[in-house]
């Protein structure tokens, strides 16, 4: 029976990487506990303050959540069930509001994903001026949320006079036309419009993620694939994407888990107007100005639960990648 | 690639620097040095067209065509800085600044102790204590906000700037206790050893030995958590008003249009986004291992 046990406790989930041996076999019980205190005392500050300042606040608002309270109507406090959840989940707002969320997240993270990782695999080859290109593509990610997205919405979306229908005028003009199409970018296609600002400052993210992949690859190991006469797609096919997938997929989950959070460029670029309000958007409404604390709180929960789904990947992934980089 | 047939002999397939060789043909190189520069070249026109244009005039900078050459101005910067507008973003850089520098200063003097104890001398579980740590980081903000509101409104902390050095702290600490984590890490343990042997003692190893290894790992650790409280937008759009409020929130109120003004904007944003450029090139080589919380080095 112990062998059994011994063996599944083998192959269960211990993390192959044991802390450092501590110093010396501890002797009895008393100066032992009071070695372990000695070892904790650094750490409490920084988690008793991180537990006070984050874990209570969500307390709170789950309890809230409960609760008929409106701040323009204090006389009503009282608690009511599931009745926040539901009219949340009924009403036409919250729901285009997950929506809007859902759609704009996974455009967002899933074009700058694929183009970072396009801009990844030019600049992991050798050419002039390689340091200068990164530097250029990091540069967006250096924008001020807010400053980035005033400059979208006013220099480069403008109808009138923004970058985008100053390009068209000015290539239209090349051809003698003096009638370019001068498209209204924000009113026509309003969460495109944010999807783009959105995208061009976490394009530089995912690729410096991927970057940083694709030189961790085992190099010798590909010159010999090379050698023994495999192309250069079966070598990204079959050596470079397998290394990058966990890559990929913190890219992909940290990214989400910003980008559902996102209130600056919807802010910005469009007040939550024309159908582009998001969850933290509605959220922010619906407490600063509507003052309606219970279904902002109950709004609230229903976000932690989707970015707990979210986060739980994203933790076994960061996980993985963390175990690999201690056992080197 | 068609054929690796005639591929050169083995001993010359790295360079002198220790690169692999590709057997490509140089045109399709430079071809893909070509495209890799015209990407990133487009990437960086809008930052490009934002600093030209706030150097215009506003009528320079509201014509169709654009007007690259127009004379260049400061106009704009004048207009942002409150010469004849009456409008002063001092106070908001100010907090900003006092905001982002002080709580990096907290996290800091939170977060080093708290990597020495889940690496150089790991409490039991550490492992779970990091992952606790990365797990606050990810839970929305949004979510918490309107405890935090009201918690505020009660104790009068409501646009008051510690309130926010206090929020930023937490949520730039998971940054921090992981990257300075990653750092202490790689401190050699026998160096430690060596030194214990040599009678120092943990004040004295930690001055002489630690802080000198660890010191670039800290200025990258310092510069990321001040670039995210820089960025913050929704805690201090929520929690403060006159008084207290940040660079971000002042930019906010630039969200209408105020007729032509298009070279304040672009002169705003630019200002307000130049502590951050500096912060994240000086911190570029790190940036990728701050970003992924330490994960990716």
């Amino acid at each position: 029976m112990s062998t059994t046990l011994e063996t599944s406790r083998g192959r269960g989930q211990q993390p192959p990487t044991p802390p450092p041996a501590p110093p010396s076999p501890p002797p009895s019980g008393a100066l032992r506990r009071s070695a372990d205190w000695a070892r904790r005392a650094p750490l409490l500050p920084a988690l008793v303050f991180t537990i006070i300042v984050t874990q209570l606040p969500f307390v709170v608002t789950l309890i809230v959540s409960f609760m008929d309270w409106n701040a323009y109507y204090p006389d009503e406090r009282g608690f009511t069930g599931l009745d926040n959840y539901a009219s949340v989940l009924t009403d036409v707002n919250m729901r285009q509001a997950i929506r809007t969320t859902v759609i704009l997240t996974v455009v967002v993270v899933l074009v700058s994903l694929l183009l970072g990782m396009v801009i990844a695999l030019l600049l992991d080859r050798k050419f002039r001026g390689r340091g200068a290109v990164r530097t250029m593509m990091i540069t967006p990610f250096l924008i001020v949320p807010v400053a980035a997205a005033l400059l979208w919405k006013h220099a480069l979306f403008n109808p009138e006079y923004g970058l985008l229908n100053g390009t068209l005028t000015w290539i239209w003009g090349l051809f003698g036309s003096d009638n370019p199409p001068q498209p209204d970018w924000i009113s026509t296609a309003p969460l495109v419009s944010i999807e783009v600002a959105l995208i061009w400052q976490w394009t530089p993210f995912m690729m410096l993620i991927l970057l940083a992949g694709l030189q961790s690859r085992p190099l010798d190991v590909i010159e010999a694939a090379r050698i023994d006469g495999a192309s250069s797609w079966q070598i990204f096919r079959y050596m470079t994407f397998p290394h990058l997938r966990r890559y990929l997929e913190l890219g992909a989950l940290l990214g989400s888990i910003y980008i559902v959070q996102n209130f600056d460029h919807v802010f910005t670029i469009t007040s939550g107007g024309l159908g582009t309000a998001n969850l933290p958007y509605v959220i922010y409404q619906t407490f600063y100005q509507a003052h309606d604390y219970g279904r902002a709180s109950a709004a609230g929960v229903l976000v932690v639960i989707g970015t707990i789904i979210i986060a739980t990947l994203a933790l076994r992934t960061v996980s993985t990648l963390f175990q690999e980089e201690n056992a080197r | 690639m068609s054929s690796v047939t005639d591929v050169a002999p083995i001993a010359a397939t790295r360079t002198p620097e220790g690169e692999p060789r590709k057997p490509r043909k140089p045109r399709s190189g430079a071809l893909l040095g070509l495209a890799a520069w015209l990407i990133g070249f487009l990437f960086v026109v809008p930052v490009l067209w934002m600093v030209l244009t706030s150097f215009h005039s506003e009528e320079a900078a509201a014509t169709n065509p654009p007007s690259l050459l127009a004379p260049l101005t400061l106009e704009g910067y004048r207009e942002f800085f409150g010469v004849g507008t009456g409008a002063n973003p001092w106070p908001s850089l100010l907090n900003s600044l006092t905001a982002s520098v002080v709580s990096t200063i907290i996290v800091l003097l939170l977060a080093i102790p708290a990597a020495y104890a889940l690496s150089i001398k790991p409490v039991r579980k550490w492992t779970d204590v990091m992952f606790f740590f990365l797990s606050t980081r990810m839970l929305p903000i949004v979510a918490g906000l309107l405890p935090i509101y009201l918690f505020a409104q009660w104790s009068g902390l409501l646009d008051n700037i510690w309130l926010l050095i206090v929020l930023y702290t937490a949520m730039n600490l998971p940054i921090a206790v992981w990257m300075m984590r990653s750092f202490l890490a790689e401190v050699p343990v026998e160096i430690l050893e060596a030194a214990a042997m040599d009678g120092a003692g943990l004040l004295l190893t930690l001055r002489q030995v630690v802080a000198p290894i660890i010191l670039p790992g800290i200025a990258a650790t310092s510069l990321i958590c001040f670039i995210f409280s820089w960025n913050e937008l929704l805690l201090a759009r929520t929690l403060t008003g006159t008084v207290a409020g940040t660079a971000p929130v002042y930019l906010t109120g630039f969200v209408t249009s105020q007729g032509l003004f298009l070279a304040q904007v672009c002169a705003a944003a630019f200002v307000v986004s130049l502590p951050v450029l500096i912060a994240g090139f000086a911190a570029q080589d790190k940036l990728v291992q701050g970003l992924s919380l330490g994960a990716v080095k």
